[in-house]
């Protein structure tokens, strides 16, 4: 019984992802009991809301884990990453900022500037869409283009600086919501996982994402049209990269076009790749991106509370980036099995040599 | 000479086979899918391990026993291949493809590989340039380079696996005065071929696998053609001779056919035809190699982009632009390239079979895993298809269970239309009847069928009507007592005749 | 004949010459573009256009860009991508300096650090790649991660080289006898050109070569055009492809210690960029992605076209910094959909969603009766 339990687990494709994230906790545990503990402040409102290292890793991924979700779906479909999806979560956010701060800020208003910036960061989503889709360029190739120029339309956008926007509204967005402990950006990264969840219930995007990312020709042999699959996929993306932009506009209150979630593409990427999910295309594994963005914003808090420097982070989410990568590698996953095959067949020889005996 | 000898006992693929091949002599292995030539020539190829078991090589006189552990290693040894998929490089140049990875040396001397490369494609009467693009040549001549490579590097054993499937009459010719020279230098050659004529046009020696075992080891001249099928399939084969032949449907004037297209064009298909079916009718397009057969119909379920034409579907007017357009009108179609075209090879077997029918469905209203099962369970059942479940990823079935899966997913739509093209091509002679078998009850269940296939005999055995084709354009129709080998090469060269 | 050669699709008419091949094409395109483009901003802005002095800088501020891209090269061809070059290189620098400084090395010394650091960094990550066979785009974002995590581990603040050899060979230049300009007071200033250049165009000719005429260099074009084939024909592609990381490991140091000789300091934000502007040089340049085509020429033509961009903007007075990104993103666009329409036209005959009747130049049959 227990051997077919762990059978199924390992087949599963979870199985590196959630193995990983129980290490990092297991390993957190063990430095420091208390690490994971919630406790009850009072912030700055004057209300009780939730505190500890658990929370923060949670807050701080909801960004990477939104857009993760949406390139998920592109490396599925498009068989490639879109590497731009930072620089236009910074136009995202600055289109968010410029539109506030044309007006008096209530919650209609910001509600308009947040569909104003998907509205935006759909459009050019489907810019690198059509590239991608239609004129049948590499998606690294064809986003390389915005990863270049994206940030400078953002500065652009905004006049050429970096304006600063404070209301308890948009605190409450990026932080908490009042009577609510749970962090908001938490909150809505639950809500966008439910709605993704469900369009994937209830209609095919799922199978004909991964049919065009295996074999396109055979997608349009079968009555898919692989174009609009594909500018689906980079539409979906565009809401994602939106929404996350505009929850960390919220949570810092400014927009700085060139620190936005700097370097988040990279993060978003390892997520997708840390997740299951193959960079070169295909079945996806949406459940897993979602856990590899804990995992990373796990790794770098854990990090922090070991008093790892900031710049010198990155060195650290590298080698566990490696040690991940390297165990899902099917090269090394043989060499493991049989490794295990030779253990377990000198148990079983054991044990019949004892029967017998 | 013995050449090789070889047996693994313990391998899944392969039980304790052994295998002979004299010097100078061509020696056709066959057997079903999954019968493990393959993986027998892989095996000695160093690109699979052998669990266990020996293989010994004629070096110098005498044979020693050698150990293969990469293709590297086995070009040293003396012992080429030319695979059925074209492993060579379409980005580099026909002489370098001849010669890349070869030999010691460190720098490449441009002029001297042209001069080389020019040499052999004169020899062997290649219609090549040493300094072309390879990925500019046809198939056809692209495998031709692959052999003239082969050729070239002296080998001891030279295996062609399935060599001629690209190949049209003329070339297929030359392929074998080549392999008889080669033959003649002492070469030993290992010939895995579906085509049961050409078998017995060069082979000396057949030796027979079935299910990873060997069946036994013939002389060519011993062992006629009936005896060699049964013993591929293990069972008598009254049941090819008893598919009875069709008689085409009266032509009943009154109701109007079920396909219908005037002045049909596509772009791969340039030159506008006229084509009908009627219900319960199977018929055929024959014609050599690149006549348009497959752009023909691709053209009719508009796989291809459509540039003219008009299309009556029982009399109505309508308008079929792309697949999704004629898979509404109840057309269903088989692509050629089953690998290419046809398997979603990483889903599983299930999600293959339900794919057409799901997107006749719409993009809102997927199937539940329930209803997803239970087709796949049905047609499953219906087709024998073997598989260890239909969650398992249709690339790990062999070649004639994931053609039933396709064929399987086409028939879930129920279609009224239905176009296999080359259904039989490449899969095990049990299931070649089988599927003939389903052609004909199909068409009397009222379903129109066209059949494609190299093998002109499957279509003489199940067609009514035979549509001869030639250069991108229908040339004839045959239908009856007119259809016979003789007549279809007529039909062909008629055309010829005419032209000049 | 009766069936006249409908199988060689390649053959559309007798010509003596061949085709001109997809990495030569695309390469001139680049070198056309990049000429065109400097003679139109000397016509159209003069100025420091016309100074020789500007040309030569385009190669002594970004030789080292220019050496890390020709080891991006060779890993693109071989169909895989390496987006550590920029921090290998940043790193490099770091390590020299404190190496230079505190610990009283040597210039030799320093050198073989930077090819250490450089082979270090090719060999893990193209055992990684080549015979773990993971995601090269994993490994090397891993190695750039780390690279620049370990430059702030190595020292946290910039560091500035004092090493008195070292600035000497820093301070060298060639000076090139009758080319000049005039400056401010009206004296003739010959122009210079630093020592990293020599270095960096070494490279490009060694790489050149290797490409062209050695047995490991038709080996990257196989193995990227089809690594599969490359295995049935013999090519140890693993090999290959390991060799081909390790050289691009080898070139960033190489590049590091030229961007050294440059700047003279060690920085966290040293070749900022450089990995992207590296695959951009690549790309402008004629180097598919997808791996087969490709040509060290047109890397560094891809390169000046890159820079001279961002002069032309410059020198057209769209100063605010923004400017220069946008253009470069619009360029690359450019570029971009030139090879894809290019390369789909010369490929698939007629293009079937683009391209009007007038540019199809494929199989026009003769004798076509309608």
């Amino acid at each position: 019984m227990m051997r077919n339990f762990f059978r199924k687990l390992t087949g599963s494709q979870l199985i590196i992802p959630l193995f990983s994230l129980l290490l990092l906790i297991v390993f957190n545990l063990i430095r420091d009991v208390s690490f994971f503990s919630i406790s009850i402040v009072t912030n700055n409102q004057g209300y009780p809301v939730l505190s500890g290292n658990l929370i923060s890793i949670l807050n701080g991924a909801s960004a990477v884990a939104i857009m993760s979700i949406g390139m998920t779906l592109i490396t599925s479909c498009c068989k490639g990453q879109d590497i731009s999806v930072a620089a236009v979560a910074a136009i995202a956010g600055s289109v968010f900022v410029s539109v506030l701060r044309s007006r008096e800020i209530t919650i209609p208003v910001i509600i308009l500037a947040f569909l104003y910036a998907c509205l935006v960061s759909v459009l050019f989503s489907l810019f690198n869409g059509v590239l991608v889709a239609v004129f049948k360029i590499q998606p690294m190739i064809a986003t390389l283009i915005l990863f270049s120029a994206g940030r400078s339309i953002a500065y652009w956008i905004n006049g050429g600086a970096t304006p600063t926007i404070s209301n308890p509204l948009l605190a409450a967005i990026g932080g908490f919501i009042p009577g609510i402990p749970i962090p908001t950006p938490i909150i809505i990264m639950v809500i966008f996982l439910i709605l993704i969840i469900l369009v994937l219930k209830f209609t095919t995007l799922g199978l004909y994402t991964q049919v065009v990312g295996i074999n396109e020709g055979t997608a349009h042999l079968n009555g898919i049209n692989p174009v609009l699959v594909k500018l689906l996929a980079f539409v979906i993306s565009g809401i994602c990269v939106a929404t996350a932009g505009c929850i960390t506009v919220c949570r810092i209150g400014l927009i700085n076009h060139e620190t936005l979630l700097l370097d988040a593409e990279m993060d978003v990427i390892l997520a997708v790749a840390i997740g299951g999910t193959a960079l070169s295309g295909g079945r996806f594994n949406l459940y897993g991106s979602v856990i590899g963005a804990y995992i990373i914003q796990a790794l770098t808090v854990t990090l922090y509370a070991m008093k790892v420097p900031s710049a010198a982070v990155k060195a650290y989410k590298a080698v566990v980036i490696i040690i991940i990568v390297v165990m899902s590698s099917p090269v090394v996953k043989e060499f493991i099995v049989k490794l295990y095959k030779r253990i377990f067949k000198k148990e079983t020889d054991i044990k019949a040599a004892a029967n017998t005996a | 000479m013995k050449n090789i000898c070889k047996s693994f006992p313990g391998v899944r693929a392969l039980k304790n086979v052994d295998f002979t091949l004299r010097k100078g002599e061509i020696h056709a292995l066959m057997g079903e899918n999954g019968a493990g030539k393959s993986t027998l020539i892989k095996v000695l190829t160093g690109v699979h391990p052998k669990d266990s078991g020996q293989i010994f090589l004629d070096m110098g006189g005498s044979l020693k026993e050698i150990n293969v552990r990469s293709p590297q290693e086995a070009q040293n040894l003396g012992i080429s291949t030319v695979y059925q998929e074209i492993t060579l490089c379409p980005n580099l140049t026909v002489a370098e493809n001849m010669f890349i990875g070869r030999g010691n040396y460190r720098l490449v001397n441009w002029r001297t590989m042209k001069k080389r490369a020019a040499d052999i494609l004169e020899k062997l009467n290649i219609p090549a340039r040493a300094a072309q693009q390879l990925g500019t040549c046809s198939i056809a001549v692209q495998q031709m380079v692959a052999i003239a490579r082969a050729v070239d590097m002296e080998c001891k054993v030279l295996i062609l696996d399935e060599p001629t499937s690209s190949l049209d009459e003329q070339e297929v010719e030359k392929l074998f005065s080549l392999m008889q020279d080669l033959k003649s230098r002492g070469v030993g050659i290992i010939f895995i071929t579906h085509f049961l004529d050409q078998v017995y046009q060069v082979s000396d020696r057949i030796t027979v696998l079935r299910n990873g075992e060997l069946v036994g080891e013939y002389e060519a001249k011993e062992l006629p053609k009936v005896q060699l099928i049964s013993k591929m399939m293990g069972k008598d084969l009254e049941d090819v001779s008893a598919i009875k032949k069709q008689k085409p449907p009266e032509e009943k004037n009154d109701v109007p056919p079920v396909y219908e297209a005037v002045g049909l064009s596509s772009i791969n298909f340039p030159n506008a035809f006229d084509f009908r079916i009627s219900k319960g009718e199977v018929n055929g397009f024959t014609g050599l190699l690149g006549s348009g057969r497959s752009e023909s119909v691709r053209a009719i379920f508009a796989a291809d982009k459509i540039t003219g034409g008009r299309i009556r579907i029982n009399g109505k007017e309508v308008k079929i632009r792309k697949p999704k357009d004629a898979m509404k009108q109840g057309i269903g179609y088989l692509p050629e390239d089953r690998k290419r075209d046809g398997i979603v090879e990483d889903l599983s077997v299930r999600e293959n079979i339900i794919l057409a029918l799901q997107v006749m469905k719409g993009f809102f209203k997927p199937f539940s895993r329930a209803e997803a099962e239970a087709f796949a369970d049905k047609y499953i059942k219906l087709l024998g298809i073997k598989t260890a479940s239909m969650d398992t990823p249709i690339k790990q079935l062999s070649g004639g269970n994931q053609q039933k899966a396709i064929v399987a997913r086409w028939l879930l739509t129920n279609p009224q239309y239905l176009i296999l093209d080359e259904p039989t091509r490449g899969i095990d002679v049990g299931t070649k009847v089988e599927i003939q078998k389903l052609i004909l009850k199909l068409a009397e269940e009222g379903v129109s069928v066209t059949f494609i296939s190299s093998e002109i005999e499957e279509m003489l055995r199940t067609c009514s009507r035979l549509i001869v084709m030639r250069d991108r354009k229908m040339v004839g129709e045959l239908k009856g007592d007119e259809m016979t080998q003789d007549n279809i090469m007529h039909m062909i060269a008629g055309e010829a005749v005419h032209d000049a | 004949m009766g069936r006249n050669n409908n199988m060689l699709t390649g053959k559309l008419k007798n010509r003596r010459r061949e085709p001109i091949s997809n990495t030569n094409l695309l390469m001139s395109i680049t070198v056309c573009t990049f000429f065109g483009m400097y003679l139109f901003a000397m016509i159209v802005w003069g100025g420091g256009f016309l100074n020789p002095q500007q040309f030569l800088d385009l190669f002594n501020n970004n030789a080292y860009l220019l050496i890390v891209a020709c080891g991006l090269t060779m890993v693109m061809i071989s169909g895989g991508i390496d987006i550590s070059g920029g921090g290998i290189t940043a790193l490099v620098t770091m390590v020299c300096v404190v190496y230079l400084d505190d610990h009283g090395g040597t210039v030799l010394g320093s050198m073989l650090i930077a090819l250490g650091i450089g082979l270090a960094f090719g060999l893990v990550q193209g055992i990684l790649i080549a015979y773990l066979d993971i995601q090269p785009f994993i490994v090397t974002l891993a190695g750039m991660f780390f690279a620049r995590g370990m430059i702030t581990i190595v020292s946290i603040a910039p560091r500035t080289a004092a090493h008195e050899e070292f600035l000497k060979l820093k301070q060298a230049r060639i000076t090139l006898p009758g080319i000049g300009y005039y400056g401010k007071s009206g004296n003739f200033i010959p122009a210079q050109i630093e020592p990293g250049v020599i270095v960096a165009i070494t490279v490009v000719i060694v790489v050149a070569v290797i490409l062209k005429w050695t047995r490991f260099g038709r080996n990257l074009y196989a193995v990227g055009g089809n690594s599969h084939s490359a295995l049935t024909l013999g090519i140890n592609v693993k090999r290959t492809k390991f060799f081909a990381y390790l050289l691009a490991g080898l070139l960033s140091g190489i590049g590091g210690y030229v961007y050294l000789l440059h700047t003279g300091a060690g920085d966290a934000a040293n070749a900022a960029q450089a990995e992207m502007q590296a695959i951009a040089s690549n790309i402008i340049g004629g180097t598919l992605l997808t791996g087969g085509v490709g040509n060290v020429i047109g890397t560094l033509f891809g390169m000046l076209s890159l820079k001279t961009i961002t002069n032309i903007v410059i020198a057209s007075g769209l100063t605010k910094p923004y400017y220069q990104s946008i253009t470069t993103g619009l360029m690359l666009c450019f570029f971009i959909l030139l090879q894809s329409v290019i390369l789909a036209v010369r490929e698939r005959g007629p293009v079937r969603l683009l391209l009007p009747e007038w540019l199809r130049f494929g199989e026009i049959k003769r004798g076509e009766k309608k």
